[in-house]
């Protein structure tokens, strides 16, 4: 029970990527996500693409891996790209399949509308390979900073995240637990029709849920014995610190951008 | 002015008005410095103790006074800075994501500066042996291993008085080990009392004194040497002596009187080989 679980799909590595400040990926992303749909031409998509291709092999991590990591997408892709040829009427008549027109114009668009889905998915995939999950937290909890003048929960909203987090896998080896010992009373859980196995699931969620809110029970009287009264005064031991690696991205970033409003028409 | 750091006077305790006393009429000192054990059977309000020091409840009779301050709802954060308490089950009390964030909790919620944190968590880690396991995540360590976690987070809040509450209860006996050996490590090295509550009488033989509950009542208070002697009082109220206890017992009826009640295997082999040579 011992082996290393990865959470999310967080791949570790020592490259420029995993060592930028999560903030600083999380604002270049929250940016690029934008300014995908400014680029019109070919050069402008060429630019942006050179970007995202640029960065992830800059992750140091292989490229089957993160493109393995799109497969639940490439059918969305691949489904815009053909319903555009089927749908767009504009421009001329390319050929034709089966007497159906394609349109040059429908080709156009596809390309252009799955490149753009490509790229978006492919830069937020990046963010979680190269991002432990507790970094995100963090960057999460000091970007939503500001919105504490409103009285927003932050503090409290990271918490509860890191600590999520923290019991995933001491749930999960609970549930390999109860199920076993479900299981060697004669739940069955493999076979059986759907109906059957559903419920099967009962006997398994409850003593999950039970011991779960036990769980947090004992958690919350721990930290109360440990000092813990909310966020006030609290200081903090992870730190968020940005280096010169994330100036030097944001002004990549930034000509990139430059190169993007130079070559859209 | 006593030596006395807590000090319980005539504490009654019970979860609800309609509810059975958990603790009826109890009262006694810890000095500073000092290490007790807290032995009874389940249900003799042993663990209540616990939480009653640091006010995780609070008594609805009498007065709990730890370290010059009446626990009440104002004071229990200056409490808590003082005493710091361990647990029993080793996955319910880690809060960080890796062993160093955890051990940084505490200092985290009394505001303690960055650069004094990572000093102490490799002070209080080395203290305990941990030092290697810095960026280890929880389910990566064993349960005696996250258990030394648990006391180095607390020891990194440098408290006045530690109490384990059944710390040792769900681990192998070699978890147990490993903890019962830091703890005494720590005795030596740390000027701090100890109160390790505890159902298990393998464990009070290091401790200067021991309180025996038993259904919410002080029902003795003595030396571990003695406690073990009283084998047949023990038994009725629930708690199986040890083995070298029973042994000890059984050459007496023999007719084989042994100079002194022996506590570990050690005392009793000594008590044995040496045994020819009084007579």
């Amino acid at each position: 029970m011992n082996h290393a679980l990865i959470i999310g799909q967080y791949v570790p590595s020592n490259s420029v990527i995993h060592r930028l400040d999560p903030r600083t990926k999380i604002a270049i992303i929250f940016f690029f996500v934008i300014f995908v749909f400014f680029a019109n031409t070919l050069t402008s998509y060429a630019v942006l693409t050179l970007f995202a291709v640029g960065t992830a092999v800059a992750t140091k991590i292989k490229l089957p891996y993160i493109l393995k990591g799109l497969t639940p997408v490439w059918f969305l892709i691949v489904f815009t790209f053909v319903l555009h040829l089927v749908v767009t009427k504009e421009g001329e008549v390319l050929f034709r399949i089966l007497s159906y027109p394609i349109y040059s114009g429908a080709v156009e668009q596809g390309i252009a509308i799955s490149l753009r889905f490509f790229l978006l998915i492919l830069v937020t995939s990046l963010l979680t390979l190269t991002t432990t999950p507790i970094e995100i937290t963090d960057a999460i909890e000091t970007l939503l900073n500001p919105l504490k003048k409103i009285k927003f929960p932050v503090h409290e909203l990271a918490l509860m995240m890191s600590i999520s987090l923290r019991f995933i896998p001491t749930l999960m080896q609970e549930t390999e637990k109860i199920s076993k010992a479900q299981a060697s009373r004669g739940v069955d859980f493999r076979t059986g029709p759907m109906k059957d196995r559903i419920q099967a699931i009962v006997p398994l969620l409850v003593p999950l849920f039970v011991s779960a809110f036990k769980r947090a029970e004992e958690l919350a009287m721990a930290m109360e014995a440990r000092g813990y009264q909310g966020g006030e005064g609290r200081t903090k031991l992870r730190e968020l610190r940005i280096e010169k690696i994330d100036i030097l991205a944001f002004i990549t970033f930034g000509i990139v951008l430059i190169g993007l409003f130079l070559t859209r028409a | 002015m006593t030596n006395s750091f807590i000090e319980f006077r005539n504490v009654s305790f019970r979860y609800g008005k309609d509810q059975p006393w958990v603790l009826k009429n109890v009262s006694f000192t810890i000095d500073s410095n000092e290490w007790v054990a807290v032995i009874g059977h389940n249900g003799s309000g042993k663990s209540t103790i616990a939480k009653l020091i640091n006010g995780l409840l609070f008594p609805q009779e009498g007065e709990i006074i730890v370290d010059g301050l009446t626990v009440n709802e104002h004071t229990i954060w200056d409490v808590r800075k003082s005493v710091g308490m361990v647990f029993q089950n080793p996955d319910n009390q880690f809060v960080g994501t890796t062993v160093r964030d955890d051990v940084a909790f505490g200092l985290e919620n009394r505001g303690v500066p960055r650069e004094d944190m990572l000093k102490r968590i490799d002070v209080s880690l080395g203290q305990v042996g941990m030092s290697d396991y810095l960026l280890h995540e929880p389910h990566r360590l064993s349960g005696g291993q996250k258990q030394r976690v648990a006391i180095a987070g607390v020891l990194a809040i440098s408290p006045k008085v530690i109490i384990l509450d059944e710390a040792t209860a769900m681990l192998d006996p070699k978890g147990r080990l490993e903890i019962m050996q830091t703890v005494s490590h720590l005795r030596q090295a740390e000027q701090l009392a100890l109160i390790t509550i505890t159902h298990d009488l393998n464990e009070i033989t290091r401790a200067s004194r021991v309180i025996v509950m038993n259904k919410g009542e002080v029902w003795l208070e003595s030396n571990p040497r003695d406690v073990f002697s009283r084998k047949e009082d023990l038994l009725q109220i629930g708690l199986d002596t040890p083995f070298v206890a029973t042994f000890a017992d059984e050459l007496s009826r023999q007719g084989i009187k042994l100079g002194k009640q022996p506590l570990n295997h050690e005392e009793l082999m000594d008590e044995l080989w040496t045994y020819h040579s009084k007579m």
